[in-house]
């Protein structure tokens, strides 16, 4: 599976949620699928996407929170994992896109690769739903059962080492954040 | 929930004053890392219904947390030890600073004049120059009749600049036995 065809299977699902992504291909990725005001793409502060869902998810009970994680983000904050699962909003769906390297920086294998599963992490961590999709399928049908599920989940996806050519879009990041800031004002 | 704590003499009156300070600025979820000084505002951020505790594993994560709560409109606040703050830079850096999200930092202050902790001594002798050199605006809370008023410029400071501010939590605030 590849993350754009990942992302490209769900995005219709996703006009209802606060999303948060990672920077890199994800940001970049679903920016060309289509950018939306409720997307919000933390381009630098690795680690820190699953941190700031958390936030938006505590403040916003209501307001069903999506946050597009990476291998090489969740690595760098594993303990935010133990964080997420110790307050257990129930409106945050916690995505990670495994591609078993740091591929944004020229594709350094991570521990993913190896010997870390992350989705067992999550849950020795205490969250209380998880779950590793390898197919496209799978991945669909665990997104969206986690969707209904209203539970704290993560999901790991194994993607493909695959990315975009480029990075940088022409949406700045602060507009981003405004935009994002005011649409989470009307939720 | 009840608390086995060490006997030491941090002020619960100058921590309560904080913490009703942080409360009347409007701040309704607060990020910790336990350190002796924090404890008692920590149990009273616990206790009080109308304020989200969130207990973190590491400070840089309470930047994150900070920067989801203020895009959902909710005041927060981080309380951590200095060694905290120079855990959560980069955080702050390029969470924070670069995505202009007013955060309110509050810092005890330790490894100053007085400190009896050897291993607290070198974060305290580099605190306030590696705030300055992130150009981040720094009070120092010592006085607690004035400590009110400083929280409430502070919170003024963050939300109208968009950007993080420190406060200093000092021994002669914090400290019982000084």
């Amino acid at each position: 599976m590849t993350r754009i065809d990942a992302l490209r299977a769900v995005y219709d699902r996703l006009d209802r949620s606060a999303v948060v992504t990672i920077m890199g291909a994800v940001a970049a990725e679903l920016q060309s699928i289509g950018h939306r005001p409720n997307f919000f793409y933390l381009q630098h502060a690795m680690g820190l996407a699953s941190s700031v869902g958390l936030g938006i998810a505590l403040s916003k009970p209501n307001v069903p929170v999506v946050v597009f994680d990476g291998d090489g983000s969740v690595l760098m904050n594993l303990g935010g994992l133990s964080t997420l699962a110790r307050y257990k909003p129930s409106n945050l769906l916690h995505v990670v896109f495994d591609n078993e390297s740091l591929l944004s920086v020229g594709g350094f294998p991570t521990a993913t690769g190896t010997c870390t599963r992350l989705a067992e992490v999550a849950a020795a961590a205490g969250v209380p739903r998880t779950a590793c999709a390898t197919t496209l399928d799978e991945f669909v049908r665990e997104f969206a059962a986690a969707q209904q599920a209203k539970e704290l989940t993560t999901l790991v996806a194994k993607v493909d080492a695959v990315g975009p050519s480029a990075f940088v879009t022409d949406l700045g990041l602060l507009e981003n954040r405004f935009q994002f800031q005011r649409y989470l004002q009307g939720r | 929930m009840t608390y086995k704590l060490r006997e030491v003499p941090v002020s619960t009156a100058n921590s309560r004053i904080v913490f009703d300070a942080l409360k009347s600025s409007g701040v309704r979820l607060m990020s910790a890392l336990p350190e002796t000084w924090l404890v008692h505002l920590i149990r009273q951020a616990d206790e009080d219904p109308d304020v989200t505790l969130v207990r973190l594993a590491k400070e840089e994560e309470g930047v994150g947390i900070s920067m989801g709560a203020h895009l959902a409109g909710v005041k927060s606040a981080m309380l951590m030890q200095n060694h905290g703050f120079l855990a959560a830079i980069n955080g702050i850096v390029s969470g924070a600073q670069l995505y202009r999200i007013p955060l309110l930092m509050l810092i005890s202050d330790r490894g100053s004049f007085g400190e009896r902790d050897p291993w607290q001594t070198e974060g305290g002798a580099v605190t306030e120059s590696v705030l300055s050199a992130l150009r981040i605006p720094v009070m120092r809370l010592s006085d607690p009749a004035r400590v009110a008023y400083q929280i409430r410029e502070a919170q003024t400071l963050a939300h109208s600049s968009n950007k993080p501010v420190a406060l200093l939590l000092t021994r002669d605030l914090m400290w019982e036995d000084a």
